[in-house]
């Protein structure tokens, strides 16, 4: 019981995090290897309001929220205009540079050691330690994250998102700015990442760089892209497969050690074949109509 | 704006791609309404002309006015929003969306448009509602009212150049820059889509359009601007320019 409540914990922490970076990838077409930087950041934050200031954790996650977006309007300024290959180019570059960031600033982050200790969040004089009570904290996250992820991809601003994702073109034509709403949106998406950051703190106790790393980011993007981006339910279904799936590897009897080098290899497997059968990049819905 | 300034007009405008000159303009001053079309062979820097009105292209010489404001070196999305409507000879529309909602998405300052609105939800409702109506008014307007949840990426030719009319007739503007609105489209859609021009022109507004076919100039065009290598090498009515010397010597050439 305690271990599928764990696995419950685990799976709504990257239902924020694949329905988040799908906003970008899967209906305004920016494909982001940057997701992990502002899981990253959002964990640290926490943790060091928490550690260092002392601030309960409902603060310390909201302050990361508001970090995690900050950090990413300054990065994304003068990025908003570029497009295609030189913003994957950026994400990737941003990603290198936060966990270079992780591992060298040892006074903040105590390099690659990590940071222990972080106390189960207490809300309401209610603790919530153990995967039981987290569950039901991190399971409402991912809620309402999921909802308001929804409602950025549906209305009128999702038809704005997907004319950006189509033809920026388009949407200079009806005198709007696609700069700036790409802007907005990878904030909002980095604040939901920073989110999903704060409460993997809170529950593992434990952050160190290599969970926050460009593996993870790949990880975050493919679990977009094996759900079939540009969906509701897309991403949400390739985080079951690729938590669960991993998982039941333990089932089989392979060793520990092997089962994480086979994961790999699974992985890469999984995204090929998913590639191939949705289409020359798997990525927005129906791209069948392009020529 | 008064009824007596060229709503549109453009001054020493230059041009130039690698070293090539695509555009030096002298002077163009568009009429207050009416059908303008802009002729001249492949590569006289039409298209590039319409670029460097809407702020597609960034001239390196020259100025632009609407009115009395210079539009010269402002972005496309403003000039769009002071009522420059375009359109591009290549079809721009959201391909894998609903002609309805191609031409809702051209309804200019919408508040559900804003993150804040469309997490909370806030008036939106209401204002998609209006926007609604006067997306499928649009649509009658054209003749797409029974294409209305047609993908546009499925419509046909035709009817794809009519659902970019529809848009850039979205944000209500005062002028009308169309890039070969009738190219390559059947004898009766086409015949269709000037009627419209005729319409909206009568309706007060400059409709400025691209076009090869001297036939179809001839038939809705109140000016005609005739334009060679970049340069601007006759402009009046018609009747009077389309069969001077130099303009058939350009065409023939």
């Amino acid at each position: 019981m305690e271990y599928i409540l764990h696995l419950l914990v685990v799976l709504s922490i990257y239902a924020i995090l694949a329905t988040s970076l799908d906003i970008l990838v899967g209906h305004m077409g920016v494909l982001s290897v940057a997701h992990a930087a502002f899981y990253g950041v959002g964990a640290y934050v926490a943790t060091l309001a928490v550690l260092a200031l002392r601030l309960p954790f409902v603060v310390a996650a909201m302050l990361a929220v508001v970090v995690g977006v900050v950090l990413c309007a300054l990065i994304s300024l003068p990025a908003a205009n570029l497009r295609d290959d030189s913003l994957v180019i950026a994400t990737l570059c941003v990603q290198v540079v936060a966990s270079s960031v992780f591992v060298n600033w040892e006074g903040l982050t105590r390099g690659a050691q990590g940071i222990r200790g972080i106390p189960p969040p207490v809300l309401l004089g209610v603790s919530f330690a153990g995967p039981g009570r987290f569950a039901v904290l991190s399971g409402l996250a991912a809620i309402v994250a999921v909802t308001l992820a929804r409602r950025t991809t549906s209305g009128p601003f999702g038809r704005l998102l997907h004319a950006i994702r189509e033809d920026e073109v388009v949407v200079l034509c009806a005198g709007k700015r696609p700069a700036i709403v790409k802007i907005v949106v990878l904030c909002f998406a980095a604040g939901l990442a920073a989110l999903a950051g704060s409460l993997f703190a809170g529950y593992s106790g434990y952050v160190s760089p290599t969970s926050f790393g460009l593996l993870e980011s790949v990880l975050i993007l493919s679990m977009v892209i094996v759900g079939g981006p540009g969906g509701v339910w897309g991403p949400l279904g390739g985080v079951l497969l690729l938590v669960l799936f991993p998982e039941a590897l333990r089932f089989v009897g392979i060793p520990a050690n092997v089962a994480s080098e086979v994961r790999q290899i699974l992985f890469g497997l999984l995204l090929i074949v998913v590639t191939i059968f949705h289409g020359e990049s798997g990525l927005a819905p129906g791209r069948v109509l392009r020529k | 704006m008064t009824e007596h300034t060229s709503p549109l007009r453009c001054s020493s405008l230059e041009k130039s791609f690698d070293g090539v000159k695509a555009l030096r303009v002298r002077d163009l001053e568009f009429p207050v309404s009416g059908i303008t079309a802009i002729v001249g062979p492949n590569g006289a820097g039409k298209t590039t002309l319409l670029n460097a009105l809407t702020g597609f292209v960034r001239p390196d010489a020259g100025t632009v006015f609407l009115g009395n404001r210079e539009i010269t070196h402002l972005p496309p999305w403003r000039i769009a929003r002071l009522g420059v409507a375009r359109s591009f000879q290549e079809m721009r529309l959201v391909r894998l969306v609903t002609a309805l909602e191609n031409v809702m998405l051209a309804r200019p300052n919408q508040r559900g448009e804003r993150l804040f609105a469309a997490l909370t939800g806030i008036g939106v409702a209401a204002e998609e509602a209006t926007n609604r109506a006067k997306a499928t008014e649009l649509l009658r307007f054209v003749g797409l009212l029974d294409k209305t949840s047609d993908l546009a990426g499925q419509l046909s030719y035709g009817q794809q150049k009519l659902l970019s009319l529809a848009c850039c007739l979205a944000g209500e503007p005062r002028v009308l820059l169309l890039d070969e609105p009738v190219a390559g489209v059947h004898a009766e859609v086409a015949q269709e889509i000037l009627n419209l021009l005729v319409r909206l022109a009568a309706q007060g507004r400059l409709v400025v359009f691209v076009e090869h076919d001297f036939s179809a100039v001839r038939r809705v065009a109140d000016m005609v601007v005739v334009m060679d290598q970049g340069s601007v090498i006759a402009a009046g009515r018609p009747e009077d320019v389309l069969s001077r010397p130099e303009v058939v010597e350009a065409f023939v050439a």
